[in-house]
């Protein structure tokens, strides 16, 4: 590409040389002058082409690695995805204290059928049999829990993936955010606090059970 | 022959919820003599020890799954004779051929109720 460049360059010097001769009229000058700035322009050109492209190439690819970092995939990994997983272990948890309730009930309706008839006994059997199948519940929400934990831990370690790979531009971001943080501080403050105040069932230890909230309105008194 | 309702039982499964339902139902069903195991290692140890007439067994399960606690009973020459009944919620054909070739007496897929329990127990120990 250079040498074909350089050829072609070389061609036309040489027509303005057989154009204009060796000496040139001082009047004529202008006209060598931008026909040979022609020249050297037209034989940059695809240098300088390539390199444009290059540089909006490089653009791009700074201009994406920072929209991905902007998303913050290290949120993802740091606080999303052990939140979720949180909450699902507490679903198992939830649900198989529930089926323990449901049999410790149901095994206190059989022992206090002991002293009936055999029919009545038989019949309250074929009830509280159903209540068992339909514990098996726990156990079937449990697996799929797991499966859908098990998952989201092996989307975990694709994100830390990512965090590693653009941790400069996630860094950066984090900055940004911070500076936008600082300058609308009230702004951030009020959708915080509307956040809060829709975020569910709490984990064990983390929210305030009766007591306490018992005890934070006695304190209004 | 009649089925003798005091013979010993073995559940394996590592939901204790689980356990939990199973002795119910066989309580229910007149079978009161069950010991519990939480996965296939501890399992297999207590059929070394103990003397059971029949293993229900969940499959997902660690460190030793179902499957692999079924292939060392059948490998076991003093216990290979025990009913096996697998009770999972693997429920796909390669599963249940695997258990098959494993030498499993039955399956039931979870989640399943009394009567499907007691059918898989009367076509591996006779009518009860």
């Amino acid at each position: 590409m250079t040498n074909q460049g350089d050829d072609l360059r070389a061609k036309r010097i040489e027509a303005i040389r057989e154009r204009y001769g060796d000496h040139v009229p001082v009047e004529l000058l202008a006209d060598v002058a931008g026909e040979l700035l022609a020249v050297t322009k037209g034989g940059m050109s695809s240098e300088t082409d390539l390199f444009s492209d290059l540089r909006d190439l490089a653009n791009y690819i700074h201009e994406a690695r920072m929209e991905i970092a902007s998303l913050r995939p290290d949120e993802v990994g740091e606080t999303l995805i052990p939140s979720a997983t949180d909450e699902l272990d507490a679903i198992v948890e939830a649900t198989a204290t529930a089926t323990n309730s449901i049999m410790d009930a149901t095994e206190e309706i059989e022992n206090a059928c002991a002293d009936l008839d055999q029919d009545m006994q038989n019949g309250i059997m074929d009830i509280t049999s159903k209540i068992y199948e339909a514990c098996t519940f726990q156990d079937i929400t449990g697996q799929r829990i797991t499966k859908v934990v098990t998952a989201l831990k092996n989307i975990e370690d694709k994100v830390d993936g990512l965090v590693e790979a653009f941790s400069d531009e996630i860094e950066a971001a984090k900055a940004e955010q911070k500076i936008k943080d600082d300058a609308n501080q009230d702004v951030v403050k009020v959708i915080n606090e509307k956040d809060d105040l829709l975020e569910g069932p709490q984990l064990a230890g983390q929210g305030s059970n009766q007591s306490d909230v018992d005890a934070l309105l006695a304190s209004f008194d | 022959m009649a089925v003798d309702k005091n013979m010993s039982i073995l559940i394996v499964d590592d939901y204790k919820t689980m356990l939990r339902i199973l002795r119910n139902l066989l309580r229910q069903l007149g079978f009161a003599n069950v010991d519990e195991a939480i996965d296939g290692s501890s399992a297999m140890q207590k059929v070394k020890q103990g003397d059971f007439h029949l293993i229900i067994s969940d499959w997902n399960m660690e460190p030793m799954t179902g499957l692999q606690f079924l292939k060392e009973v059948r490998a076991d020459d003093k216990h290979k004779h025990i009913p096996f009944i697998m009770v999972t919620a693997e429920s796909k054909s390669e599963n249940v051929i695997a258990a098959k070739e494993a030498g499993v007496s039955n399956y039931i897929v979870k989640p399943f109720n009394a009567e499907t329990l007691k059918a898989k127990m009367v076509s591996v120990l006779g009518d009860f």
